[in-house]
């Protein structure tokens, strides 16, 4: 690990400036990321800002819909009585990530700028495009089972790790944002990039700016949820393939649907043409095939990842059928 | 006065549990010795070639740095040799990787300097700073790749009756004309043993040539002579202290490059020197489980019997070292097989070198072997526990002598009654739990009872305790648990009263904790220690008393200080007398394996049967319960037995369904770097294992009747839970681990 200097201010703005005038400078929130990726040597900021003095960690009723505090913590979120009432398909998709530990630690925008769990990137020996810009991809025609089938570019094919932000892209939450230059939001669907030529970016924020908070807007998705996780034990893995969906159901008939994957894509990776197939039709084993065939649409696998192909779809399925069945 | 309570047998709790619990019992690395300093490995980032220069300036410079050592400077241990093979030695070589002694790299991140500082930050800063160029070669880490260049060991090159040279009764590969047969491979991954203890160790030279080590070693006694080799001293300079081991599974069973490196940093800096791995660290080079290929043919007759087995494996070895293993031993003599042939072979790969890993080949074996029983039964339309039955073995059909005691159907029995096996159905996919299938499987496990001389050291304290003392070490089975209470029984002594302290090379000497041998060994040499103690005491005793003059040993009893005679009340000795009589009452024992092993084919048995849930899209795993059952002798403990049982059987979940260390070949680095993505069963992964002994006494083993449980604990487990897999999809998956990608 490198040395580094140590801030710990009270006020957003303060820390926004630390940020912004110190290109080596990064924000701690829970540091159950930063701190993993620090020891390995993966990531050196010269100065840790540390933002768990700031007034973020609410979680309240807000313009028809519920505002999380960016410090809030992922076992707060979801223990919150709000929050189990409203947005059940979040607290199954925190309650799937990481341990109890590990949700007691980490706060929901360090959750959502939590760092690909890609081998190559871990290892500072090894190529990668979005460590060390220019030195390839490892994953490429390496050992890349847990890789994107989706958006993925020659340059990287790592896929982001998040469970809990699966739920929100379904979910059309906003990202609230503070940086030097002002407040801005960002729908959560276009917060994460896809790789392209600049992996070394995750996301679409400026240098400085903070997450202050997520607004999910109030939906019908308050019983018929399903976010199913596959991985390689029952429980504390990070996802092979993970599928969020929400229903709301008339009868047998779905009214309205909302649907995404995790594990396939270098963001959370939301399904809006599958959606559209099930609307109006009945909620049955077909109409979900005939909805994750559409949502297959331009996957390409390669040398170990080729199970996805058949693994996302099935487990879009099971969730559809988990979510009509709760 | 109340009789004393027998506790053999029992489920006496740990004597060690509550030092456990409240973090009082003192780990290698948590000795803070005066003047303790940190030691952090640099390691090698290519697989093969030379060290073409290492800079070390910056190192040296960072604060608080006092020695970056490495083989530019690094002190010539007197009896080091350079990394190589040594064929003098038997299986796996006693010439662990010397660090520090030539400028060759022969795996990815072997250790290429030391950096020593006064803080763990600051040594693990500094080794950030060291910056090396290397002249590299191309590497071979593929074991598919060089299956090609498999050789046959050293060992069964010089002795054709040794246990990993070929084997052949009957007609060589009958099986290839058996009228019903079948040939399938088998593959097991790379495993790696990642107790939750990381290795460690603190060196400390006491004088130039008197050096200790607390140290995480499964051998006080290997661990001392291995290291007073290295240093060309004699043994009883080099003390080991091992008093606690927190898990270990065979990767404490080998002197390691780490070892080494810290005595030499402690030899340079002249103060005691703490090294312990990373986690990383744990993958590359403390041993693993080999990746292994194997081959079975196997053919029947129509109504069951087996006619042939050709077993055939190969596994990974290291360049310096020849690591083998006996996964074939249990095929030559599990079934009776009239014509049996086993092949094993060796491929040397670029990657640091394997130990044993619980259960060790027998493991691998067995998963090949009970896997390939299933296919037959099935090919048969058999069930398999009748198969396994029509071919059980009465005597050992390998050396053709008389089993020294086999309960296995006894364990079938009941571990069939336990699992609900005539749920069971014949054909695959057939039983469903919502959308869940269901499917039932067993896997028999087999190990040998094996036991070797060991001392041990009584005596009587004028306080009325028993001081007992062996070098063995715990590392979790209970060990220090199941001694105080074969003590507490020879003895007729309340356990309270007994004090067995271990893991210290300076106590009588003792095996090495391994291979299911502990209780077998170190269990008669205590038993006989106190046989001779109370002999001693009555003989002390007689002196001043004639009363104990003519009673036998076994009469004489323990009351509060002093001792008394069974039917006579009135005789007593006081214990302060009796230690002051000829200045101590200390005996030694060395306790020896009788000539029943050479009459007897000895081993344990066991039996796993598993129920596993597999849902059809998704291809998730999930065992919803898990029966072992074994023939282990005399069970001391009935809860550290029980322990070790469960322990085991979570293992084989890990082994069937999620680890696996994985290399890129291209870099011969693994890119399993933590236990984030190698999996090991966490707590939903393990259903309540349910465990049933025997609990017959083996009389020839030793007089306790002891056989040995760690090992069978887990070799079967992992052919139970595929066997049951494939019963509940009809997906036979022959290369571990069975992760979903597989079934779907
Ligand atoms: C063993 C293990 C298993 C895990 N398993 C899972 C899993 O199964 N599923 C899953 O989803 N996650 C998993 N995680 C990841 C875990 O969810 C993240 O580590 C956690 O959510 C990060 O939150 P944090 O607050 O600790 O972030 P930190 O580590 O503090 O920060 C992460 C990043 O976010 C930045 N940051 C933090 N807060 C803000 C803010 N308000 N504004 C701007 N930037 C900010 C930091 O600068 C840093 O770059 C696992 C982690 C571990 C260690």
């Amino acid at each position: 690990m490198n040395q580094f200097q140590y801030a710990r201010p009270s006020k957003p703005q303060a820390a926004i400036r630390a940020v912004a005038k110190d290109a080596n400078a990064q924000f701690i929130a829970g540091g159950t990321n930063l701190v993993d990726l620090m020891k390995r040597g993966v990531m050196t900021p010269q100065k840790l800002v540390d933002i768990n003095r700031l007034p973020l960690n609410k979680i309240e009723r807000q313009n028809n819909g519920l505002r999380l505090g960016a410090l809030a913590l992922n076992s707060a979120v979801a223990d919150d009585k709000l929050v189990r009432e409203r947005q059940p398909l979040l607290v199954q998709a925190l309650n799937a990530g990481a341990s109890a530990q590990l949700r007691n630690m980490a706060t929901v925008g360090g959750n959502m700028l939590q760092r690909t769990r890609c081998p190559y990137f871990y290892d500072t020996t090894m190529p990668c495009n979005k460590r060390a810009p220019g030195t390839g991809c490892g994953a490429l025609e390496g050992i890349n089972r847990m890789h994107a089938i989706f958006g993925f570019s020659d340059k990287c094919i790592a896929v982001h790790p998040s469970d809990m932000s699966v739920a929100l892209v379904a979910l059309d939450a906003t990202v609230l944002v503070s940086g030097p230059q002002g407040d801005r939001r960002i729908p959560f669907a276009d917060f994460h990039r896809l790789p392209g030529d600049t992996p070394q970016k995750d996301t679409n924020l400026e240098r400085g700016e903070l997450i202050t908070a997520v607004d999910i807007p109030d939906a019908p998705f308050t019983r018929h949820v399903s976010y199913y996780k596959v991985r390689e034990r029952a429980s504390y893995a990070f996802a092979l393939v993970s599928a969020a969906a929400a229903l709301e159901l008339d009868g047998n008939t779905i009214k309205a649907a909302r649907l995404a994957l995790g594990g396939v894509a270098h963001k959370p990776w939301r399904l809006t043409a599958a959606e559209q197939v099930l609307v109006g039709k009945p909620a049955t084993e077909a109409t979900f095939r005939q909805a994750a065939e559409v949502a297959m649409q331009g996957a390409k696998a390669f040398k170990y990842n080729e199970y996805k192909l058949k693994l996302a779809p099935n487990t879009l399925v099971q969730a559809l059928k988990t979510a009509t069945a709760a | 006065m109340k009789p004393l309570q027998k506790q053999i047998g029992t489920g006496m709790n740990r004597v060690d549990g509550r030092l456990k619990v409240t973090g009082a019992a003192t780990y290698a690395a948590e000795y803070e010795l005066p003047g303790l300093v940190y030691a952090v490995l640099v390691g090698s980032t290519i697989a093969k070639g030379r060290l073409a220069s290492l800079d070390t300036k910056a190192a040296e410079r960072a604060p608080g740095v006092l020695a970056v050592v490495s083989h530019l400077n690094a002190p010539k241990a007197p009896g080091a040799k350079p990394a190589g093979k040594d064929p003098s030695q038997p299986q796996t070589v006693g010439n662990p990787l010397a660090v520090f002694t030539d400028d060759k790299i022969r795996f990815n991140d072997q250790p290429i300097a030391v950096v020593v500082a006064d803080t763990l930050e600051r040594a693990r800063f500094a080794a950030g700073l060291v910056k090396a160029q290397y002249a590299q070669e191309a590497h071979q880490t593929n074991l598919e790749a060089n299956r090609p260049q498999a050789f046959l060991p050293t060992q069964a090159k010089k002795n054709p009756k040794s246990p990993v040279a070929d084997y052949q009764r009957g007609q060589v590969d009958a099986y290839k004309t058996g009228a019903l047969k079948l040939e399938a491979e088998y593959v097991i991954p790379t495993e790696v043993h990642h107790p939750m203890e990381l290795q460690a160790i603190t060196a400390h030279w006491e004088a130039p040539d008197r050096l200790t080590l607390y140290d995480k070693t499964q051998g006080t006694m290997a661990t001392r002579r291995d290291f007073a080799k290295q240093w060309g001293l004699p043994e009883e300079n080099v003390k080991v202290v091992a008093t606690f081991v927190g898990g270990a599974f065979g990767n404490a069973l080998h002197s390691w490059p780490h070892e080494s490196a810290a005595i030499i940093a402690a030899k340079v800096v002249n103060r005691p020197v703490k090294l312990m791995l990373t986690r990383e660290q744990m993958f590359t080079m403390v041993g693993y489980r080999p990746h292994t290929w194997q081959k079975i043919g196997m053919s029947a007759t129509a109504d069951g019997k087996i006619t042939a087995i050709t077993h055939e494996a190969t596994g990974q070895t290291s360049t310096y070292e020849e690591f083998t293993e006996s996964t074939l031993g249990q095929t030559r003599m599990m079934y009776q097989a009239p014509n049996l042939t086993t092949r094993y072979r060796l491929v040397a790969l670029d990657i640091g070198s394997p130990i044993w890993m619980r259960g060790p080949g027998e493991a691998t074996g067995a998963f090949a072997l009970e896997s390939a029983m299933d296919e037959m039964a099935h090919l048969l339309n058999l069930d398999p526990l009748e198969f396994r039955l029509r071919n059980y073995t009465d005597q050992d059909p390998e050396r053709n002598r008389p089993w020294s005691t086999k309960f296995l159907k006894e364990c079938y029995q009941a571990g069939a009654d336990r699992i609900g096996w005539s749920k069971r159905q014949l054909k695959p996919g057939m039983l469903r739990d919502g959308d869940w299938l269901v499917g039932y499987g067993m896997g028999v496990g087999t190990f040998g009872a094996h036991r070797g001389a060991s001392k041990a050291n009584a005596q009587l304290l004028p306080n009325g305790t028993v001081l007992l003392q062996s070098a063995v070490t715990d590392i979790g089975p209970g060990t220090g648990t199941a001694m105080t209470q074969i003590a507490a029984d020879t003895l007729g002594l309340d356990p309270a009263k007994i004090r067995f302290e271990w893991g210290n090379s300076s106590f009588a000497s003792a095996p090495t904790q391994g291979g299911s041998a502990i209780v077998n060994s170190v269990g008669p040499a205590v038993q006989e220690a106190c046989l001779a103690l109370k002999a001693k005491l009555r003989e002390l005793a007689a002196a001043g008393n004639g009363a104990f003059a003519a009673a036998r040993p076994e009469d004489v009893a323990f009351a509060d200080g002093h001792l008394t005679l069974n039917g006579n009340p009135a005789a007593r000795a006081t214990y302060a007398d009796l230690v002051k009589q000829a200045g101590g009452t200390a005996v030694a024992v060395d306790s020896k394996p009788g000539p029943d092993g050479q009459k007897y084919s000895m081993y344990s048995f066991s039996v796993h049967f598993a129920e596993v849930r597999v849902h059809p899209l998704t291809g998730e795993v999930r065992v919803s319960k898990l029966v072992s059952c074994a023939d282990a002798g005399t069970i001391i403990n009935e809860k550290t037995a029980g322990n070790q049982m469960k322990g085991g059987a979570v293992g084989g979940i890990g082994m069937a369904l999620m680890e696996h260390a994985m290399i890129d070949d291209r870099f011969g680095r693994y890119v399993t770097k933590d236990l984030a993505d190698y999996h090991v069963p966490v707590h939903a992964d393990a259903p309540a294992v349910e465990v049933f002994f025997v609990n017959q006494p083996d009389p020839h083993v030793n007089a306790l009747g002891t056989k040995g449980i760690g090992e069978i604990a887990t070799i079967g487990v992992a052919p139970a839970i595929a066997n049951a897999v494939f019963n509940a999809t009809g997906k036979r998956v022959r290369e571990l681990p069975i992760t979903p990608d597989k079934l779907i």
